[in-house]
């Protein structure tokens, strides 16, 4: 009260004329909004502890329920907006860095939304890909520079490790901790049925998801938590993490209430000790310490991986890309500033790293311009949010995409932004036990294939327009990207032309 | 035979099958008409004790005591389904106390009711199982002998 009050930020609108007081919000809200009065004989709620995650809005089952932002805000001015001064208060009043959960929410531009796809006209003929046979699978990792003969004349199709992708997008790295057991389970699931590969995070991977292992990739980051042979060995691909879009140059954090029962165990970790990341891989001050990570991983596994180097985007990210290729790694995953995270802090992830669409384009073309695009696949990710997206990354240069918000959105999350208090009423970003069970992975798998098999559909479908019947015809085919409301200098990043020219 | 089947694992403990159930059976097409400002009886129950929470409801049993125990003949087995035929029920309670699932209660009016698959409505399909949103409740054919 007093100083330290902030008016909460939504209202929970009940409809009293349709509440049969089921009291479904009450059970369902881990935030105990909601609450049952017996002495007015209706449902009050304590708006105060609303996250606006619209769980007691999709399960009341007369629609009496909305939630709505509220309208009692400051006096308006365009410089001190409404939420910059509400963060004053907080920090005035806890002396804390802001926490935040999710993507980049500010409005800065967004690159896709700018630029447009081509189609075939008259001069040549669009494939419609229901009767036509239409390419979307996709081989990740090195490719030979030009086609070896053995000493008898026979192709030598001896190539290095390559990961296998019936549509070129995968679900990127949520650890086992910070995202739940079914949410784990789902992702899993889907990936095998879909034939596509999904990441394990930091968090190692749980025992009884090691039977998926070929549609796995096993990540492997600074706090090198639950890293073992045998996860080295499970897993169909290795990622290095070096750093994540949402927070750039810094590590993660999961506390230690989070680290329970399997999660402790998944970590090889003390129960209840907080799981620091470190920001730098303390072994890892150059491309060649690099060097020796990959190769280490690789002599593990007896070259029979491919190594995936993960980075956020930053300024000089073009650069960083071509050591990398030099490094020996096979595949490069590029995370832009628009990223997910289940926690980081606000100023970093609203600030720092740049748009995945600009730095796909630069290291797409700087490892051109070096002769070393064939050494490794590249793979983008950090708000990739539909097809269009994926077919528009493909043509500026990306082999497949990453995503993780479509894929937790698809898994139920409603975009509430605050997985880091840990009370996801949907499921996924807790792990309390009566709130990961709402997440039921045989829902959860199907939603995430049929997300994928509508994605790959709207995939076929665009790139029939455009004349083209695989996806490796239109890898790095900027002629078939314009850009509209950009200019000369996005445009020559981009490496597009602006739309009419 | 199809049965109406709980798993544990995914009830949430929402209370949502007993609300869909009663408003299935109160024969009204408006939830809120059926049941605002009312106590209900549903003919499933979702039971709960330390955190672990599952809906119960009738499970059809191939030998049904509830039928043997009817003194008034109103409890009777038609293609599997175990059906009442309220207006033959006296109210004595014996299926109540027979039953070992706590399948059976009395309505509004004191005459006993259970499920029936909401066959005997417009639901089509089992209401409970249409309206469960974490697919813990199934309706579907386990050719067990229960």
């Amino acid at each position: 009260m007093g100083v330290e009050f902030i008016y909460p930020e939504f209202e929970v609108i009940r409809n009293e004329a349709r509440c049969i007081t089921c009291r479904v919000c009450e059970r369902q809200c881990a935030n105990e909004v909601h609450s049952f009065s017996e002495a007015r004989g209706m449902m009050i709620s304590d708006e105060s502890k609303c996250v606006n995650c619209q769980r007691c809005v999709s399960l009341c089952p007369t629609r009496a329920l909305k939630i709505v932002k509220s309208d009692c805000v400051l006096r308006e001015n365009a410089n001190w907006q409404n939420d910059t001064i509400r963060e004053i208060y907080k920090q005035a009043s806890s002396g804390g860095v802001l926490l935040s959960s999710m993507g980049n929410p500010k409005p800065l531009p967004v690159y896709w939304d700018k630029i447009l796809i081509n189609a075939s006209q008259v001069t040549n003929p669009p494939i419609d890909p229901l009767r036509e046979p239409m390419e979307t699978r996709v081989y990740l990792g090195k490719k030979p520079e030009k086609i070896q003969r053995t000493a008898d004349g026979n192709l030598n199709c001896d190539l290095p490790p390559q990961i296998e992708l019936s549509m070129p997008v995968m679900f990127s790295a949520m650890s086992y901790g910070s995202i739940s057991y079914n949410a784990h389970a789902s992702l899993a699931r889907a990936a095998s049925t879909l034939g596509i590969l999904y990441n394990t995070g930091e968090g190692g991977l749980h025992e009884d998801f090691y039977r998926y292992g070929s549609h796995t990739i096993v990540q492997v980051a600074s706090g090198r938590f639950g890293v073992h042979e045998d996860y080295l060995e499970a897993g169909a691909a290795i990622e290095i993490k070096m750093g994540q879009g949402a927070k750039p140059g810094i590590g993660g954090h999961l506390p230690g209430a989070k680290i329970v029962g399997d999660v402790s165990r998944t970590r090889m970790i003390p129960e209840g000790t907080d799981a620091i990341s470190p920001a730098p891989h303390h072994d890892i001050y150059s491309i060649e310490d690099l060097r020796q990570l990959v190769y280490s991983l690789k002599e593990a596994t007896a070259y029979q991986k491919p190594v995936i180097v993960k980075v956020a985007a930053v300024h000089n990210i073009a650069a960083i890309a071509s050591g990398i290729a030099r490094s020996g790694a096979d595949i490069i995953a590029i995370d832009g500033f628009r990223g997910g995270t289940g926690a980081a802090p606000t100023r970093i992830r609203d600030n720092v790293g740049i748009p995945i669409e600009l730095a796909l384009a630069a290291v797409d073309q700087r490892l051109r311009d070096e002769g070393i695009r064939n050494n490794i696949s590249l793979v983008v990710g950090g708000s990739i949010r539909c097809a269009s997206d994926v077919v528009k990354a493909i043509a500026l240069g990306a082999d497949a995409c990453y995503i993780a918000t479509a894929a937790v959105l698809a898994l139920g999350c409603h975009l509430c932004r605050t997985c880091h208090t840990g009370k996801c009423n949907w499921g996924i970003a807790t792990q309390q036990p009566d709130l990961v069970k709402r997440l039921n992975p045989d829902i959860g798998s199907e939603r995430l294939i049929n997300l994928m098999t509508a994605w790959r559909h709207e995939i076929m479908e665009l790139m029939g327009g455009m004349g083209i019947n695989s996806i490796e015809a239109l890898r790095g085919n900027r002629l078939m990207l314009r850009g509209v409301g950009l200019n000369e200098k996005e445009l020559e990043i981009l490496g597009i032309s602006h739309a009419g020219e | 035979m199809k049965r109406v089947y709980v798993n544990e694992a995914w009830c949430l403990g929402c209370h949502l099958c007993e609300y869909n159930c009663a408003f299935a059976n109160s024969g009204l097409d408006d939830m809120v008409l059926a049941l605002k400002g009312r106590p209900i009886y549903p003919r499933i129950h979702v039971e709960e004790a330390d955190k672990i929470t599952y809906a119960v409801s009738c499970r059809h049993c191939e030998d049904p005591i509830c039928v043997k125990s009817c003194i008034a003949g109103a409890l009777s087995k038609e293609d599997g389904v175990i059906r009442i035929d309220q207006e033959k029920c006296v109210g004595c309670f014996t299926c109540v106390l027979v039953c070992p699932y706590g399948a059976l209660a009395p309505n509004k009016d004191g005459v006993m009711q259970k499920c029936e698959l909401c066959l005997q409505n417009t639901c089509g399909e089992p209401a409970c199982v249409k309206g469960c949103p974490n697919k813990a409740i199934v309706y579907e054919e386990r050719g067990e002998a229960l």
